[in-house]
């Protein structure tokens, strides 16, 4: 694959090293179910962040929380410095976080191109359309397409293509190989170290450890609506035992 | 002959008006996923914009054309941002009875101030007159509004299907949590789109004007022919209501011709007919 200069991210250049993210005490709630009960934990600029879990765990839920799109959460989300909690999610996004969903929201009213172009640029710095023709050129070939006609892998490389279009320097994956041939994760995985070596700061969830160890910088485990343990990927062999506890594997 | 191509005329006008009315519900239903009961009234408000300007302001036919619209549909954003917005994630049926409820407000108000005899609207000068097309007499004012309508219905469509306005449109109507999470201020693109439904029911009622007299029930009588127009092209579907729009009047006008005694009701037949084969309507998405 050939080698793609990807605009650097401003905010992790900026604070290289610094937190961008900081979840303190994050509760959240869809309807009367109580999902989450304090999740605690933080990201660095330029970090590829992984939590990890079961099903069910509460890891989508929070990223959906830090995105805003849940309707009722308590505790402190803080982003650059600045506090989201009561932020409307179109102002999350306009604040450089951008979430890829699980379900890879891929509009079936509207081709390849469509859905590209769809997400705003929030900031300087995104990839133009030629740089994301190189990292996934699969797509270049079905521009007219509709959206939800390209195979899973296919979605999935243009749900990633167009966040990365928009500027935003923070990128939440929600289980981006899920479903996927090895081929195609092999394939996100070495977008990812790439979006990581140019400066984005990634937060990551995957229940695939295998395929997060590749990537990650740092893990935490969700469990029952907490994180309950976390580790550095220097310390992964010797977490072996209590990860396959964990996830129960 | 002559009578034929009249009520082929007559169909045409009509159907223009469904056209426009029909459009406007739709992208109303689309986007908000409400079945807008007031558009009757606020195609009357639009015609009685239009009489306020000029017999209160001295501003003409023209200029209504475009003022007319915008206050209306600054009244229909306000409705949505105060009463429409509380109904989001509702059944239809609420929807259907709150705006059901405006209407017979709006039009209970207009009735208790102007009666429901109509005023009059003049043609404007430069639409007076006919011409003789050798089959048939068109007269000019007739003729520009099935051309205008014919214009706005399709830039309306270009706008929702071609451009990258629609696009978030389209999308927002499939997901409107993702789309908000790109950055994009859905709830303050509902309330436009809703302003943008009204305000082209409010230019129908511009249009609407000069050959209906303005009358506070005058989209009343409209609004059933229109939901029928709107079930039989499909909910939701923007190319569905245009062409169904100027089909079932063309459709009505031909009746007219052939066999008067139907005309009132070859709509609703077809409407039934449609349900029966093909419940989503023409071109309309499932549910």
């Amino acid at each position: 694959m050939p080698e793609v200069k990807i605009a650097e991210a401003p905010t992790a250049k900026a604070a290289a090293g610094g937190e961008v993210l900081n979840v303190h005490n994050l509760e959240a709630w869809y309807g009367e179910s109580h999902i989450l009960h304090g999740v605690d934990f933080s990201v660095n600029a330029g970090e590829v962040v992984t939590l990890l879990g079961r099903n069910g765990a509460g890891k989508t839920t929070t990223l959906k929380s830090i995105m805003g799109i849940i309707g009722k959460r308590t505790g402190s989300i803080r982003f650059g410095g600045s506090e989201i909690i009561r932020t409307s999610s179109d102002r999350i996004a306009r604040k450089g976080v951008a979430f890829c969903p699980e379900e890879r929201g891929i509009f079936a009213s509207l081709d390849v191109r469509e859905n590209l172009l769809l997400p705003p640029s929030v900031r300087p710095g995104g990839l133009s359309l030629d740089q994301i023709f190189d990292l996934f050129p699969n797509l270049k070939e079905r521009l007219k397409s509709q959206g939800t006609k390209l195979s899973g892998g296919e979605q999935q490389m243009l749900a990633i293509a167009r966040i990365l279009r928009t500027g935003a320097t923070f990128l939440m994956l929600d289980e981006p190989t899920e479903g996927l041939a090895p081929v195609i994760i092999q394939q996100i995985g070495q977008t990812i170290a790439r979006l990581k070596k140019q400066g984005f700061t990634i937060l990551l969830v995957e229940q695939n450890f295998r395929f997060a160890a590749t990537v990650a910088d740092r893990y935490y485990i969700v469990e029952h609506g907490k994180i309950i343990d976390g580790f550095s990927n220097s310390e992964l062999q010797a977490n072996m035992d209590k990860l396959h506890t964990y996830l129960g594997v | 002959m002559q009578a034929l191509y009249a009520q082929l005329l007559v169909g045409l006008i009509n159907g223009s008006f469904y056209a426009l009315l029909s459009l406007g519900l739709a992208v109303i239903f689309g986007m908000l996923n409400i079945i807008n009961f007031a558009h009757g009234a606020l195609y009357m408000m639009g015609a009685f914009c239009a009489y306020f300007l000029l017999n209160l302001a001295g501003i003409n036919y023209w200029w209504a054309l475009i003022i007319a619209p915008i206050i209306v549909g600054i009244f229909g954003m306000v409705l949505e941002r105060t009463l429409l917005q509380w109904l989001t994630g509702l059944d239809h049926l609420y929807g259907l009875l709150l705006t059901f409820g405006i209407a017979l407000i709006v039009q209970g108000v207009f009735q208790n101030y102007f009666g429901s005899s109509g005023l009059p609207y003049a043609i404007p000068d430069e639409l007076r007159g006919g011409m003789n097309l050798g089959f048939m007499f068109l007269p000019v004012y007739r003729g520009w509004v099935v051309i205008f309508s014919l214009v706005v219905c399709l830039a309306t469509w270009f706008l929702i299907e071609k451009t990258r306005l629609g696009a978030y449109l389209r999308a927002a109507t499939e997901n409107p949590t993702l789309v908000r999470a790109f950055g994009i201020n859905v709830p303050r693109m509902i309330t436009l789109t809703y302003g943008l439904g009204v305000g082209l029911a409010a230019l129908a009622g511009v249009l609407s004007a000069p050959i209906n007299q303005v009358r506070p029930l005058m989209g009343a009588d409209l609004i059933i022919v229109v939901f029928a127009v709107v079930v039989i092209g499909g909910m939701g579907s923007i190319m569905g209501s245009i062409i169904t729009g100027f089909a079932l009047g063309v459709i009505e006008g031909l009746t007219k011709y052939f066999y008067p005694e139907a005309s009132n009701t070859v709509v609703f037949v077809l409407m039934v007919l449609v349900l029966l084969v093909k419940p989503t309507g023409l071109t309309g998405r499932a549910a």
